[in-house]
């Protein structure tokens, strides 16, 4: 198609090249700004507005607008990649859009613009224009992004090369279980903020939503293999200063790494939806230098010796109860509900239950099925009540058990001793 | 002889049944297009009042108005009615309509196919909300609350009835697309006017048979994977259970191997309608036509083979991280194509700026937007960061939203007075356009920042750091909500009263339908036009 021509007029070479091949006519642009109308001032401002807010935004590194502070390899590429990437487009966006806007106010009916006839380019250069914003896309999206793009998902997922300790999560409706298969330790983590705060009778904390009772702790300058599971439905296990985000799929292992440089308290939490308490799933993670980890480790081992030990005296019913009450408000209250109401339709109340008020155990001392021992220990296939003896204790399921059937208006006056339920594993 | 036998039927056809039993029975095309429309814009207003409630929940910390699960319901039922019940319907009554007029035929080629594939939506509908309404009286835990790709579906944990319910109206819903895709590739391709090759077809036709033929080939899998979960809830077979040996994953690779060709389901009929409005109003031919029709199908090829970037989190192989990453990049490459015509048709012409041109250069700017950020998600090692966080709710809301909702707004406007007869109050028009660009923009940006900062989806809850986005972004959203009731009234004004509109409409308006008068007979081209 011929260009058209009736927008050359003499005046600078560049003004003519314009005109001949881009159609674009640079005389009467004076007499086009004053003919702008009220909407497309509002335009202007609004299109304005929206640019500098995002590019004010992206050029406020570190602030509230920008991923949070990163602490491991990956999260530290992983930003470097977003901000570079939110860049380019931006940049994209605002040279296309600017071109849009220049043709808005220039090509309109109220200017006197004649409409062109063309319908594909017309000239070389009008071709060359036509596919170098494709060229310089492959470049974007294979080269400048795409190489650096595979060699941070290699590093991603080379969770085994170097890795210098395994922590296995297990992930269920709605806690996390921590284990460290070499030290045998091995606890579970709660959302620590009150009902009363998330129902608006007590005043928020700082860390509302973002606290747990056991926070996983990691020490630092370590690779970290992180192996995760399920034992009922899909979590994902995400905190943003690591730059990590891992589905937790049930009967499968899925993997990733860490290697958290600077010592601190980090927050996430669930990031797949799990039913009602995935808003209720935080992840907190301290991590330490590497001699207060050991000492950690150390205690928490001490700790899991003396529930040894415990495991094998006889406990009072008093003991019991206080115990059964702590666990309770951990573990179970997110389904149970305070006083064990429940929630109808989804989790069944244990007060007055017939399950809680059954009897124990069999004449034998033997598990009875379905019944309450048996249902806490094992669990119920198929619905969110998990087999706890894969993540409680003897002493603690022992206690559990005995507040349930002594609680919540319950007054079955029996007990189950800790060495019972050692027995019955 | 045989005019006599045509005039006769002509005569018993142009006057269908009055009142409702019209309505009820019509097979006409221009009939069922309104009834459609009319069913995609209520449904629309349904999907909206559901989220504002969500909205609501989420203006403050804490749990305020919702509990957790009821909140699960609302976001699920939102997103099912907004994909199935507005936009697609919506797209299906534009297609019904104008298709026919389009290509000079006198109806839709299986009309009666046609009335069975509108009358299954409403009873479809109303399966995904019953069990919402049961549940407040004690029937049933309410409506699935699974998401709308059902992620999560484990035997019983999660979701009764409910689940059941959006399975089935899954089901009536994907009869009643394939019903309407065949529909549109039988009549596509055998009622064409004499002289309307394929190539000369108006793009608007072309994208709805690439849409047809997506629809046909992705909805059965879906209808087959909400089967399969049926037979695991109810039957003991174990396709997704993991704890009898089924793979939990394999549920979201049969859903997303639907949804993402469903993505460009809804957006290729918006597609294809833009270089219409955009020709008119800038009164100049359309530009780059064969690279637009080369580059849907590419689309239509690419949005196949590219499902797993909805699921890189979810521990696949590095290999298949690495081919959905550069796969899923390849699509900013016709996409661009499509941008590149856009620009191409308004340059050098003489634009003006009534309502529907509004509403389509807003498409463009905010489709831009959600396809640029659509741009950075495959990177797989900073997709951890974004990946089922509110920087997707927020990037999904400007294509669907920003890309689906202006472009359907902008063909409402576009054609709403071809379909009535009657011009809409201009000075309303453009006041609904820029109360919907600030307060969707309010309520989608500062969901990209809270995303960003790490707050998670689908929370009914969240940490006070996401505090003030959360407060801004209700407040555009119940703005937005608000504002939508505005296109109510410019509707209803049009109809009732306002001024008669000529057969040509808009100054630079090209194609069939526009040689017509305004609104057309109830029947139409029934001896085809010579097209040149």
């Amino acid at each position: 198609m011929e260009p058209d021509n009736s927008a050359i007029r003499d005046g600078h070479a560049v003004n003519k090249w314009l005109a001949r091949h881009f159609c674009i006519n640079r005389s009467d642009r004076a007499a086009n700004f004053r003919e702008w109308g009220r909407i497309e001032k509002r335009l202007t401002l609004l299109l304005v507005t929206v640019f500098s807010l995002f590019a004010a935004s992206l050029s406020c590194a570190k602030s509230i607008w920008d991923f949070q502070e990163p602490v491991t390899p990956v999260a530290r590429d992983s930003i470097a990649a977003s901000v570079d990437f939110l860049r380019i487009i931006m940049g994209i966006y605002v040279v296309v859009f600017a071109v849009f806007a220049y043709s808005i106010f220039k090509h309109r009916k109220s200017s006197g613009a004649q409409p062109g006839t063309f319908t594909k380019p017309g000239t070389r250069w009008q071709w060359a224009l036509a596919i170098s914003p494709f060229l310089l896309l492959i470049y974007i999206d294979y080269i400048w992004m795409g190489v650096p793009a595979f060699h941070a998902i290699a590093q991603m997922e080379d969770t085994r090369a170097a890795a210098e300790m395994v922590v296995k999560v297990t992930a269920s409706q709605w806690k996390w279980q921590y284990e460290y298969p070499e030290e045998n330790i091995r606890f579970v983590s709660t959302i620590a903020t009150t009902q009363g705060q998330i129902h608006n009778r007590e005043a928020k904390g700082e860390h509302y939503l973002q606290e747990v009772d056991n926070p996983l702790i990691l020490p630092t300058n370590k690779k970290v293999r992180i192996l995760l599971t399920s034992t009922d439905v899909i979590h994902s296990w995400w905190v943003p200063s690591f730059g990590v985000k891992r589905d937790a799929v049930p009967g499968y292992l899925r993997e990733m790494w860490v290697n958290i440089e600077k010592p601190g308290t980090y927050r996430g939490q669930c990031a797949q939806l799990c039913g009602d308490g995935h808003a209720f799933m935080p992840i907190v993670v301290e991590a330490v230098a590497e001699p207060q980890f050991k000492e950690w480790l150390a205690r928490k081992k001490a700790e899991g010796s003396a529930a040894e030990a415990a495991a094998g005296k006889v406990w009072s019913r008093e003991e019991l109860m206080a115990k059964g009450n702590e666990i309770y408000n951990g573990v179970c209250i997110a389904c149970h509900q305070a006083g064990g109401k429940g929630v109808p339709g989804a989790f069944p109340a244990l007060a007055g239950s017939k399950i809680v008020n059954g009897p124990l155990l069999d004449k034998n001392g033997l598990l009875i099925k379905d019944g309450h021992l048996d249902r806490v220990m094992n669990g119920k296939p198929g619905t969110a009540m998990q087999a706890f003896k894969n993540t409680l204790s003897d002493v603690e399921i022992a206690a559990i058990v005995t507040y349930e059937r002594n609680s919540f208006g319950n007054r079955m006056g029996d007990m189950v001793q800790p060495s019972q339920v050692k027995a019955l594993r | 002889m045989t005019q006599a036998i045509t005039a006769v039927a002509h005569d018993q056809h142009e006057h269908p049944p009055a009142g409702i039993m019209r309505w009820l029975t019509t097979t006409n095309h221009k009939d069922l297009g309104i009834l459609y429309m009319s069913f995609g814009a209520i449904m629309f207003f349904i999907g909206g009042v559901l989220i504002m409630a969500v909205r609501a929940e989420l203006l403050f910390p804490g749990l305020q108005l919702l509990s957790p699960g009821m909140y699960n319901q609302l976001f699920t039922l939102h997103a099912l009615i907004m994909v199935f019940g507005a936009i697609m319907p919506f797209a299906t009554g534009l297609n019904n309509y104008l298709i026919p007029l389009m290509i000079g035929a006198p109806d839709m080629a299986l009309p009666r196919v046609n009335n069975w594939g509108f009358w299954i939506l409403p009873f479809a509908a109303l399966l995904l909300l019953i069990p919402f309404f049961l549940q407040f009286s004690g029937i049933g835990s309410g409506a699935s609350g699974l998401g709308w790709v059902m992620h999560n579906t484990s035997l019983d944990l999660q979701g009764g009835i409910g689940v059941d319910f959006a399975i089935f109206a899954i089901h009536l819903l994907g009869l009643s697309s394939i019903s309407g895709a065949i529909n549109v590739v039988v009549t596509v391709l055998n009622m064409r006017a004499p002289g309307m090759a394929l190539m000369k077809m108006p793009l608007f036709v072309w994208a709805w048979l690439i849409t047809a033929f997506m629809l046909i080939l992705a909805m059965p899998v879906f209808s087959a994977a909400a089967t399969m979960l049926l037979t695991d809830r109810h039957f003991g077979t174990h396709f997704f259970d993991a704890a009898n040996g089924g793979d939990p994953i394999l549920l979201q690779h049969l859903i997303w191997f639907f949804g993402h060709p469903e993505v460009y389901i809804v957006l290729l009929p918006v597609w294809g309608l833009i270089p219409h409005i955009l020709a008119t109003f800038s009164r100049k031919p359309v530009y780059g036509y064969r690279a637009q029709v080369y580059a849907l199908w590419a689309i239509c090829f690419l949005s196949f083979i590219v499902w797993s970037h909805h699921m890189l989190t979810s521990g696949l192989p590095l290999a298949a991280e690495v081919y959905f990453m550069y796969s899923t990049m390849a699509i900013s490459i016709p996409t661009s194509v499509l941008v590149f015509c856009w620009l191409g048709a308004i340059w050098r012409g003489a634009m003006t700026f009534e309502t529907p041109m509004l509403f389509a250069l807003g498409f463009v700017a905010h489709f831009g937007m959600g396809a640029l950020t659509g741009l950075i998600l495959p990177d797989v090692a900073v997709n951890a960061q974004y990946h089922n966080s509110y920087v997707i709710v927020s990037h999904f809301h400007y294509t669907f939203f920003g890309g689906g909702i202006f472009g359907m707004l902008a063909a409402l406007y576009y054609w709403l007075p071809k379909f009535t007869g009657r011009m809409f109050d201009e000075k309303l028009g453009r006041l609904h356009f820029w109360l919907t660009v600030i307060s969707f923009n309010m309520t989608f940006i500062p969901q990209w920042f809270a995303g960003l900062d790490g707050m998670p989806r689908h929370i009914a809850d969240y940490a006070l750091r996401f505090s003030t986005m959360n407060f801004i972004s209700s407040v555009g959203a119940f703005l937005l909500g608000l504002s939508q009731l505005l296109l109510v009234y410019i509707v209803f004004k049009c109809v009732r009263s306002g001024p008669k509109a000529t057969g040509q409409v808009w100054e630079g308006a090209q194609g069939l339908e526009f040689t017509l008068p305004s609104p057309p007979p109830y029947h139409t081209f029934e001896t085809p036009p010579a097209v040149k």
